[in-house]
């Protein structure tokens, strides 16, 4: 609600950006770069379901399927057209366009928010035993092997136009990082919209919104698919980041991992999202370096924890923490009857960037 | 004559499975409104509780319809007690924090067991033989298995007392909880019976399909869209969901192999929810159990 | 009579399952025309306003505005044709704010300059200019009606459609309303919904009483006051 505390927050998120844009490839080693890229993949995946759960109140537990079919069209694409310029465009159009077909049967069939999200885990599930099962060598688009439970080898990104320069993981770093903040800046623009504050209204109440002449179905549908084609450039960047994509990309662990990053993060953020994805990403790796700790297990108690006690998330509980700290008693009050008065519904109501 | 014997055998086996994998789902469901994530993972446990136990020693046939769903029935009783419970009234959390118990259940058998198994068990029943084609002796008792829990789930529903309520909230949730019927115990009891179904159907599968902390994952597409598909209404929904979806993944799966099988599937099902978005149920059969 | 006919139900029905709502309901609205529509609890007007507004597809008949048939039009579509809705409860957007609620309609139809301009104008209308960046689910109930009518008027509706715009009001902010409404019909139709008979004597001008899913009477408020069937419908069955 305070625009000019939100937009200092913003200066500072851009300055925080562009100085990790810069100077990570100076100070961090080759490998932790390549890490990097593939962990601001997560961000930017976070990202797209942030925008659309957070904002337009769309309950996808499936955007998984969008960044796993950018992540194939993408190699696909490459591989067939021996350079990567337009296989990028083909990869994001790809799956902005799948989640517009798949909204529309959703959003015309007007299904409700439990079945939206249960109905999107699905169509990744079966995304993924179909992916495994493209072993044979008759499974192939144009030149491109699908290659089952393998998967593919990722061309690696070369310099728009120029097919056989190629560019190096230290460059690819940079392009992600630039994709996640243009991504991210994109995303504040657009909620900040007059498309944006409607799909927030429509959050808030849907019959209102048609009452005053909005098309639900169809602004859902057009938030979807650009979330659709958020989470279709992250897997373009994951498919760089790992050098391969294959069938766990549609699976249940990542769709999960996608859901906790914004539940952790917060809904009703954009950077909340951002900052669960690298945080966990983080907290992966590190238990990565032992056998003990099941990931799953970790995961799902973390999620557990986060449903049951922190339901708006970190950084929104951080924001009330710091008002009431500051004394914003009414700002506080504000946010507990809001709480009390919507019950399950625990979308988050203000747009902090 | 014999072929289309074993084909109409397939698709009845077909349709049987996946009856078998949802009706755990499409109780807590029908009854609850509560979409289950962890439903995989109840199979999953169901089937580790038939293979530890009989490699342990003990009757095969006793492992999985006796103990398998007593197991998974006791877990679920337990875990509605500690959380679901806490959030009736809002789906949403109700639906992440089973997912939450999903990722916990595959963690903690991977952490126990290991991620593969090393030890699998054999069907208790061999091949038979049909004229010129053999079939699986113990898909036509899973087929059996899948008649006999249905009627059981109609005599429940039609003659018990928490049939009764079921048939109430399937009729329409405000209704019967504004009657004082919806009473914690009978949520307890329902995510119960629920549960030790789909510990019955996991159990049942294990000898064909194998266990693995991750197997729940291949169940859940399936129950999920069986159980959307049908709607509510808890037997006539999957039955109606299984046999249109099963029938075409079968006949389908036939002429062209598995995969065309699972994308026709998908597509059924997506067609059917925009023709149908409450399921097959809110149209058709709308008095049925 | 006013001008033309501006809406029109013909043999208008609602079914649902076995119960008839709305049973052949032929009714008209001309232009500038303040019209209530009354009945007891159950008389199937709400359901009838639900018809008119797109929230429900009639079993038979039709529903014309301006000559434009919308029995199958989506709500979005009808508020498109100029028409302003509020619904019974109070549907606005809970966790937003005042400002944001009724830029949020004004801007639909309007650039954002002018929707702008129509912000302060409506805020100043509905007298919540003071407390404009509160968040409404702390307002009062009256105010959050309020703030419902500010949507419906900010987008300048020429046909204002209100289901119980003064339900739970206390008795000034009844008469707030009412001043606001006469205001309201000075630039557009209007069709109110109401059961409070105070509040109908405060702005009716032509009434039309429903019963059991049918037109009772249509006549002005003093008329209908007097018919006996009316008084044993429902003006009888609310002194009891």
């Amino acid at each position: 609600m305070n625009r000019a505390r939100e937009n200092s927050w913003l200066i500072l998120i851009g300055i925080v950006g562009a100085i990790f844009l810069i100077g990570a490839p100076q100070v961090l080693e080759l490998f932790t770069i390549i890490n990097l890229t593939t962990a601001i993949a997560m961000a930017l995946l976070a990202l797209s379901l942030g925008l659309v759960w957070g904002f337009g109140g769309i309950l996808c537990f499936g955007q998984s399927t969008f960044f796993g079919i950018g992540a194939y069209a993408y190699v696909v694409a490459a591989i067939n057209f021996g350079g990567t310029s337009w296989a990028v465009v083909v990869a994001i159009l790809v799956a902005a366009a799948f989640a517009a077909v798949l909204g529309y049967f959703m959003f015309y069939g007007r299904v409700s928010d439990v079945y939206l999200g249960v109905i999107t885990l699905t169509v990744s599930l079966i995304f993924y035993n179909l992916m495994r099962r493209t072993s044979g060598p008759e499974y192939k688009i144009g030149d491109a092997l699908l290659g089952g439970f393998n998967g593919i080898n990722a061309p690696p990104l070369n310099v728009p136009g120029n097919a056989s320069w190629i560019l190096f993981p230290e460059d690819v770093f940079y392009v992600a990082m630039a994709a996640l903040i243009i991504g991210y800046f994109g995303c504040v623009w657009l909620v900040r919209s007059h498309f944006g504050r409607v799909a927030v209204a429509i959050r808030e109440n849907e019959l209102r919104a048609e009452l005053v002449g909005y098309d639900v179905r169809l602004q859902k549908l057009l938030l979807f698919a650009v979330g659709g084609g958020i989470a279709g450039t992250a897997g373009v960047l994951f498919a760089n980041g790992v050098g391969r994509v294959t069938p766990d990309v549609f699976n249940l662990y990542n769709a999960a991992l996608i859901i906790i990053w914004v539940i952790v993060g917060g809904r009703g953020t954009l950077i909340g999202p951002v900052l669960g994805a690298f945080g966990l990403f983080y907290l992966i790796s590190s238990l990565g370096q032992q056998t003990s700790i099941n990931n799953n297990l970790v995961l799902g108690v973390i999620l557990v924890v986060f449903v049951l006690l922190v339901p708006k998330g970190i950084v929104p509980t951080v924001i009330d923490l710091w008002d009431r700290k500051r004394g914003r008693r009414g700002q506080f009050r504000r946010h507990g009857r809001r709480q009390r008065r919507r019950g399950s519904r625990t979308a988050e109501t203000r747009h902090e960037g | 004559m014999d072929l289309y014997i074993a084909l109409a055998l397939q698709i009845v086996y077909g349709i049987a499975n996946l009856v078998l994998i949802s009706l755990g789902l499409a109780i807590i469901f029908g009854m609850m409104r509560v979409i289950n994530l962890a439903h995989g993972e109840f199979l999953m446990l169901g089937g580790y509780t038939v293979v530890i136990s009989t490699n342990a020693g003990l009757n095969i046939w006793l492992a999985m319809l006796i103990l398998a769903p007593l197991v998974v029935g006791i877990i679920g009783v337990i875990v509605e007690r500690v959380m679901i419970r806490f959030l009736y009234g809002r789906m949403v959390d109700t639906l992440l924090a089973t997912w939450g118990l999903s990722l916990v259940l595959i963690g903690l058998v991977t952490t126990i067991f290991g991620a593969q198994t090393a030890t699998t068990i054999s069907p208790p029943i061999g091949a038979i033989q049909i004229g010129d084609f053999t079939s699986s002796g113990y898909e036509l008792f899973l087929i059996g298995v899948t008649i006999i829990l249905s009627i059981l789930a109609y005599c429940a529903l039609k003659y018990t007392r928490i049939g009764l309520i079921a048939r109430g909230t399937m009729q329409g949730a405000e209704i019967a909880s504004a009657l004082g019927v919806s009473t914690s115990r009978t949520y307890a009891i329902t995510f119960g019976v629920g549960a030790a179904v789909s510990g019955l159907a996991g159990g049942l599968l294990a000898p064909i399909t194998g266990v693995l902390p991750s197997i729940g994952a291949t169940y859940i597409a399936k129950a999920f869209i069986t159980v959307i598909s049908g709607g509510t209404a808890i037997l006539a929904g999957t039955l109606s969901a299984s046999t249109l979806l099963g029938g075409v993944n079968s006949v389908l799966s036939y002429l062209t192999g598995p995969t065309i099988g699972e994308v026709g599937l998908l597509v059924v099902a997506i067609v059917l929810l925009r023709l149908m978005p409450q399921g097959i149920t809110a149209r058709l059969f709308r008095r049925s159990l | 009579m006013k001008g033309e006919i501006v809406v029109e139900t013909r043999g208008l029905s609602m079914h649902f399952g076995g119960v008839v709502a709305v049973d052949q309901v032929d009714f008209n609205l001309r232009e500038n025309e303040l019209r209530c529509l009354i009945g007891p609890n159950g008389a199937g007007k709400s359901t009838f306003f639900k018809c008119l507004t797109g929230q429900l597809k009639p079993t038979f008949g039709d529903v014309v505005i301006r000559d434009l048939n919308v029995n199958r039009a989506h709500s979005h579509e009808i508020a498109g044709l100029g028409v302003g809705i509020k619904t019974q409860v109070p549907n606005v957007f809970e966790g937003l704010s005042v400002q944001e609620n009724i830029w949020l309609a004004a801007r639909r139809f309007h650039p954002a300059a002018r929707a702008r301009s129509l912000v302060e104008e409506t805020l100043d209308r509905v007298r919540l200019t003071d407390i404009r960046r509160e968040v409404v689910n702390e307002l009062s109930h009256g105010q959050r009606q309020w703030v419902e009518l500010g949507m419906v008027i900010s987008a300048e509706p020429w046909l204002v459609l209100l289901d119980e715009p003064a339900a739970g009001m206390t008795h000034d902010e009844v008469l707030l309303t009412a001043e606001l409404i006469r205001e309201i019909n000075k630039t557009a139709s209007l069709i109110v919904v109401e059961h409070d008979m105070q509040f109908i004597r405060m702005i009716a001008d032509k009434v039309t009483v429903f019963h059991r899913g049918a037109i009772l009477i249509e006549d002005t408020m003093d008329v209908v006051a007097a018919d006996p069937t009316v008084r044993e419908v429902y003006l009888g069955h609310r002194k009891k």
